[in-house]
């Protein structure tokens, strides 16, 4: 865990209710896709965990959802703002485990985010790459262009199908109706790394392939020492924030 | 002695500050932060006879100035946590204080038998605010009677100091803290968290699944501020006063109500370095202040 203060370079709404942001300031170490940040917001007492999007430089990129009062507040700060941000938290993905695999990531709404960080740093070990993006509704589909252009890159020497990022929304009104089980049950993979709502991640785990998930849970602290935030595996309780948020998706148990 | 001396039942500490049991697990994660060996000392973990669980999350609310928590006691269980605290030895060279809970008298026992045999344990705390399983349900620390006998019973097989952590939710916090001093424990710690509930907005449903929760944070100092200072009054054994520190000035006024020694809890969950931060400004403050030593101004509110 580190602690430092960041300054908002760039707080952009880019899709209904969500907020892409910029974060500048001194890492001081490496962060892994996966790891995520705990942001303190004047007038709240708990800090606001949200999942690194991408580092670029000695920047921190993230994309949050309004979902309350606190990210209301996030979303309000102008350019120059400083923020007091704990980092370098969470295990990650394991990136090792993409390598040479026929590899889908599957994001739910804002559990987008972290996914894009790791295609930038799977892309040139895995067999093969693809994308399912998950959204309810048009206006709320981000990021998909963003994907596109990495997979370009990635699938360059056109060994691949070209529809590498899928994108579905509950309600049909952009790409196609449905969920993005629906996409994963007919495409062929290896290993799946996913982010997005519980109900999803129960979903995918379902399905009974090998992967890893992203989980949620209310948090105190973030670095392991209030057990606010345990959850049930196979081994025992492990802490979100420490041990996770990424699982093996065979480890978990739903309840 | 250093101006920030001060003396717990025997044990003299560096400095009064000392993190709150439940918001510095065993020490290891902090140690990773910051070097933990500034501390006067630390309050770890409640541990009970058995591996606990815990209860189903959310877990955690987040309130005005404040936060709820209905952890439910996770804990590894004596067994793995009294190779823990052996080990802490490694990383934090004073003594520590343990923190024992349990659901019945002997579970109490049981549990201090075992903590208070490990070197590195200065002082044994017991976290009273557990339900009693082989009663009521109600916690220990609501009744005289069930403070009296498991204090009498801990102390029967302890041979460190024994700190009584009570609930601040009594109708008269001196009565049971004379209840305690009566069973011969060597020292109070106020106070635990109090009964708190958050609610959703939208629907009015309870937050957490357990409904009611611990209630702790800035908010909650004024309450415990008034516990230490009307304990204070009645007892003659050293007292530890808990709740919403935040700045050194939270020390002092612990201390001017008749605390030895002060704990910080959540706040280290928000804030990780404000004990580092609190050590640090303590000089200060007493300069400024024209305090020569802190241990002068324990129970000044009262002279
Ligand atoms: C590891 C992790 C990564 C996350 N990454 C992102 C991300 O990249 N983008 C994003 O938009 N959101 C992310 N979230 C969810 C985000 O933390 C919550 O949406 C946010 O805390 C809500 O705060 P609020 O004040 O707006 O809501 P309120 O409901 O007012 O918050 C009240 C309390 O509940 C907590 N809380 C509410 N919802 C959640 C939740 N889903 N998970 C954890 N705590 C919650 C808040 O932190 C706060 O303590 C992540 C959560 C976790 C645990
Ligand atoms: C997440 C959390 C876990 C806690 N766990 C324990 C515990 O195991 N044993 C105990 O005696 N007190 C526990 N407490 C209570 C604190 O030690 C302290 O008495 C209380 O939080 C009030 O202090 P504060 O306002 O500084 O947090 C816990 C508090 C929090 C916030
Ligand atoms: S949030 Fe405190 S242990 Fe995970």
């Amino acid at each position: 865990m580190k602690q430092n203060f960041f300054h908002i370079a760039l707080n952009k709404k880019i899709a209904k209710n969500t907020f892409f942001m910029i974060l500048e300031g001194r890492l001081e170490c490496v962060l892994k896709p996966g790891q995520f940040i705990n942001i303190k917001i004047d007038g709240f007492f708990l800090r606001r965990p949200i999942s690194i999007c991408d580092i670029y430089r000695d920047s921190i990129i993230i994309i949050y959802k309004i979902f309350g009062q606190g990210t209301q507040k996030l979303s309000e700060f102008s350019k120059g703002k400083v923020l007091d941000i704990l980092y370098d938290l969470g295990n990650g993905f394991n990136l090792e485990n993409a390598y040479n695999k026929n590899v889908v990531l599957v994001g739910g709404g804002v559990g987008v985010s972290p996914l894009y960080f790791l295609a930038k740093n799977i892309e040139k070990n895995c067999k093969s790459l693809k994308v399912i993006l998950g959204f309810k509704t048009k206006s709320e589909v981000f990021f998909e262009k963003e994907f596109k252009k990495i997979l370009s890159i990635h699938n360059k020497d056109d060994s691949f199908e070209l529809n590498y990022v899928t994108v579905v929304t509950e309600d049909g009104s952009f790409g196609s109706k449905g969920l993005t089980t629906d996409v994963l049950k007919n495409l062929k993979h290896d290993y799946y790394f996913s982010c997005g709502p519980k109900t999803m991640l129960r979903a995918i785990s379902n399905l009974g392939k090998d992967g890893e998930i992203s989980l949620e849970e209310r948090m105190a602290c973030g670095f392991g020492v209030c057990m606010g935030c345990s959850c049930k595996t196979l081994y025992g309780n492990k802490r979100v924030c420490t041990e996770g948020p990424v699982f093996k998706s065979s480890e978990v148990i739903f309840e | 002695m250093n101006s920030l001396n001060v003396n717990l039942a025997g044990l003299v500490l560096d400095n009064p500050i000392i993190p709150a049991s439940g918001t510095f697990g065993f020490g290891y994660e902090f140690s990773k932060i910051y070097n933990i060996n500034i501390l006067g000392s630390i309050v770890l973990k409640s541990v009970t006879k058995k591996k606990l669980f815990g209860n189903p999350t959310p877990r955690i609310a987040e309130c005005e100035n404040g936060m709820l928590n209905s952890i439910g006691l996770e804990n590894p269980g004596v067994k793995d946590a009294v190779k823990k605290i052996f080990n802490l030895k490694k990383i934090f060279k004073k003594k520590v204080v343990a923190s024992v809970a349990g659901f019945s008298k002997d579970e109490y026992k049981f549990v201090t038998e075992k903590i208070s045999k490990i070197p590195n344990v200065g002082i044994v705390e017991l976290n009273l605010s557990c339900p009693n399983v082989e009663e009521d349900g109600i916690n220990f620390s609501s009744k005289k009677r069930s403070v009296i006998s498991i204090c009498k019973a801990v102390k029967s097989v302890s041979s460190k100091p024994i700190f009584a952590k009570l609930s601040p939710n009594v109708t008269d916090i001196t009565e049971i803290a004379l209840a305690a001093q009566g069973a011969d424990v060597d020292g109070i710690t106020l106070c635990n968290t109090l009964l708190g509930l958050e609610l959703e907005s939208k629907t009015g449903k309870p937050v957490l699944p357990r409904k009611i929760a611990g209630f702790s944070g800035r908010a909650i100092k004024p309450i415990n501020l008034r516990c230490v200072y009307q304990v204070y009054k009645k007892i003659n054994i050293p007292i530890m006063g808990v709740g919403g520190v935040q700045v050194a000035e939270d020390i002092l006024d612990y201390m001017s109500a008749g605390a030895v020694a002060v704990q910080v809890g959540s706040e280290n969950l928000v804030n990780p370095m404000v004990c580092q931060k609190i050590i640090e400004d303590l000089p200060k403050k007493l300069r400024e202040y024209r305090i020569k030593n802190i241990s002068d101004i324990i129970g000044r509110s009262h002279r």
